[in-house]
């Protein structure tokens, strides 16, 4: 699981192109919007690609998406249990 | 009718130009030269920046600075040219379709990508409802857009407007282009190149200030008529070949520099000249950048004798011409006069 958060953050900062923050710059419970790492529904579009691309992971429902991207944990957590790549 | 003046001239160019006090300008060379970037975080914020393209980056950075130094806070229309547009998202974008068999294609490049982004952005970090277009026809791109602000302010329609052109590298498809313009012997001797130039516009005349007296384009003229063209161009502004102290030309060492050897041929020999591509590279709105270099010409207490071919031998430039081409299209001639 730690690697999969590491694999998800490094991710998340080369496809939002988030310059200024490395990967010990995110806290596996920090909220990825808001105000957390700030990330808005742009970003959330990203993510969702990012889930189907690279996991084999498809959100058909948009109000799953707010829960499953609230954090690195819960994100890791949910790739672990639905993932199909 | 009123009278048109630039208040403010800011570019981001292969040179030092985004300088705030003088530049000194140097040779570039090589297939293409990228723009020499300032810290756009001084200009931009963090979130808006990491999204932006380089174009887009040095759009916003140049139009901020050009409305400090005019001190305005909200122009009353904003206009920009560009060649190219967002070239390097586009790619990006094309890149992922193709890399993805059309599946997964992410928003950002994509929104990113369209021409008139650098106009959108420039409005939305200013929070700016005013009229906001952009021109994109090929070397005239930026020229439409100073017509359509002069016209504006000539009309009464704004006081204040933000012009400018920008265009960038991208990775690829220049690449397509330089071979094939390097396949022919008389293809284009430059570098290509990329930058924005902004300008504050403005009805409103200040002290040593410059003077936008006229804008012209056309799509074609020949290498024959080129100076019949240009006399009617002066004619028309109560000017003859023997007002101009200066020429401001975009030679870029192809075929069709004879149409600046042709024209050069009817003023006076000692007239002094400057090809500036040599400076900025060869793009779509490298003539903004002409523009910025003449303005520099007039804001400086000295005139940069080193600058000219023919050095001036006057102490004083009053009017300077600007004349563009691009592969025999594409002609606009720019007329500015020191107020």
């Amino acid at each position: 699981m730690t690697e999969l958060k590491t694999e998800l953050k490094e991710k998340i900062i080369e496809i939002l192109n988030l310059e200024d923050i490395s990967i010990s710059d995110i806290d596996d419970n920090d909220a990825l919007f808001g105000d957390g790492l700030g990330l808005d529904s742009i970003d959330a579009l990203e993510l969702i690609v990012m889930l189907d691309k690279d996991f084999g992971i498809q959100l058909t429902d948009p109000k799953e998406g707010k829960e499953i991207f609230k954090s690195i944990s819960v994100l890791a957590a949910y790739i672990d249990a639905h993932r199909s790549k | 009718m009123k009278k048109c003046y630039i208040h403010s001239a800011v570019s981001i160019s292969a040179q030092h130009s985004f300088e705030s006090s003088g530049f000194e300008l140097h040779s570039i060379s090589g297939k293409k030269v990228e723009a020499i970037h300032p810290n756009y975080k001084e200009f931009i914020s963090p979130i808006a920046l990491r999204r932006m393209a380089t174009g887009v980056k040095m759009g916003v950075a140049a139009a901020t600075k050009a409305l400090q130094i005019a001190n305005l806070e909200q122009p009353d229309a904003i206009l920009t040219g560009t060649g190219m547009g967002c070239i390097e998202d586009t790619e990006k974008f094309l890149n992922a379709i193709i890399a993805n068999e059309e599946e997964f294609l992410t928003p950002t490049a994509f929104i990113q990508s369209t021409h008139n982004t650098v106009g959108a952005q420039i409005a939305l970090s200013l929070k700016c409802k005013t009229y906001n277009n952009t021109y994109v026809h090929g070397a005239l791109s930026f020229e439409s857009a100073l017509m359509d602000a002069q016209l504006m302010l000539q009309q009464n329609e704004a006081t204040n407007i933000l012009v400018g052109g920008v265009d960038e590298l991208g990775a690829e498809i220049i690449d397509a282009v330089r071979l094939m313009e390097d396949k022919t012997s008389d293809g284009i001797n430059l570098p290509f190149g990329e930058g924005a130039s902004f300008f504050v516009l403005s009805s409103e005349m200040k002290n040593e200030g410059i003077e936008l007296i006229d804008v012209q384009s056309f799509s074609a003229i020949s290498t024959e008529t080129i100076h019949e063209k240009i006399q009617e161009f002066l004619n028309l502004n109560e000017l003859s070949f023997l007002d101009i102290d200066g020429l401001v030309l975009g030679n870029n060492g192809d075929a069709f520099d004879t149409y600046y050897d042709n024209l050069i041929a009817h003023f006076p020999e000692t007239i002094p000249n400057i090809c500036y591509k040599q400076w900025s590279g060869e793009f779509y709105t490298a003539s903004a950048f002409g523009l910025f270099v003449a303005s520099e010409i007039f804001r400086k207490n000295e005139i940069p004798q080193n600058w000219f071919k023919n050095k001036p031998s006057k102490s004083e430039m009053k009017t300077l011409l600007l004349y563009n081409q691009f592969k025999g299209r594409d002609h606009s001639f720019i007329l500015l006069r020191r107020c």
